[in-house]
């Protein structure tokens, strides 16, 4: 396996969806380059750093408003 | 009235009872489901527009929507992963009306792997958390998915923020799974690379 094989292999690695053979190949890939630990490493990262901090997290005053509207406007459907 | 799934051994998900109380008109089963999803579908919808006043738009949109078209849920899928796709396809529409990207179509195949082949191998030490406060932290991260074409940015978005599976997101998205792997994959590796620039470990004497 090389290095382009194991990035091919990267989101069923993350997705544990390996199977045991390809599974074996990647750790002996990454047991022996320091790039693609880097790479690994640094992507799982990269999924954390923006699962973790919300980087779009929505004010309890704009749900608020946005809920009401919502659902008047929903009401407002039912009646006509 | 037809049921919208047929018995068996799989656990029923508990939407599936609001939805038919709310088919039947109960408008409060509705609320509680608008109350669940409201956070996550404007999540999605600012992810993809970048644009917040789009973003509340659309969630208004996606509710109403959903409202009107409750009967045609067939409860093949999650509630909320029907909600998922209105909400994609109405943003999309945003960002098509305001033209700011060239790529704004799910289904077209980007075929480029530029900034998708690795090139910093630096490790990230210490942990971005340690490095930057809460703002400025959000500040790099937002402006780094802004750079991302809107087809990897939705599928890091429903896939990694969201965290869908690969079978709900290729159904929220019309793609197929190989498609959704493959934007997934080069979404990951373009945001990795980019937020390298400000993450990776410095050499002693380098400027932050």
């Amino acid at each position: 396996m090389n290095c382009t094989d194991f990035l091919s292999q990267l989101t069923d690695y993350f997705d544990g969806q390996i199977s045991p053979d390809l599974l074996s190949e990647v750790r002996t890939h990454l047991a022996g380059c320091s790039h693609c630990q880097v790479v690994l490493n640094t992507t799982r990262q990269t999924i954390e750093v923006y699962r973790d901090n919300e980087v779009y997290e929505i004010s309890d005053e704009l749900r608020e408003r946005l809920h009401s509207a919502i659902m008047t406007k929903c009401l407002e459907k039912k009646r006509a | 009235m037809p049921a919208i799934q047929s018995p068996g051994t799989e656990e029923i998900h508990p939407d599936v009872a609001l939805v038919a109380r709310a088919r039947e008109g109960d408008a409060a089963a509705y609320e509680q489901l608008v109350r669940q999803y409201e956070r996550q579908i404007f999540r999605v919808a600012q992810h993809i527009t970048q644009n917040r006043e789009d973003a509340e738009d659309i969630t208004q949109d996606t509710f109403l929507k959903a409202y009107e078209k409750l009967e045609q849920f067939q409860g093949n899928s999650k509630f909320s992963t029907w909600l998922v796709r209105i909400a994609v396809n109405e943003s999309l529409m945003r960002l098509r009306k305001r033209k700011t990207s060239k790529t704004v179509s799910m289904d077209e195949d980007v075929q480029t792997d530029e900034g998708s082949i690795p090139r910093d191998f630096a490790e990230w030490r210490p942990n971005p958390e340690q490095i930057f406060d809460q703002n400025e932290l959000n500040d790099i991260l937002q402006r780094t998915i802004q750079g991302l074409p809107p087809g990897f940015r939705t599928v890091f978005t429903l896939r990694d923020i969201e965290n869908l599976s690969t079978e709900e997101t290729a159904e929220a998205l019309g793609l197929s799974i190989p498609a959704v792997k493959s934007r997934l994959l080069r979404a990951r590796l373009q945001l990795r690379e980019r937020l390298s620039r400000y993450f990776r470990q410095r050499k002693e004497g380098q400027p932050a």
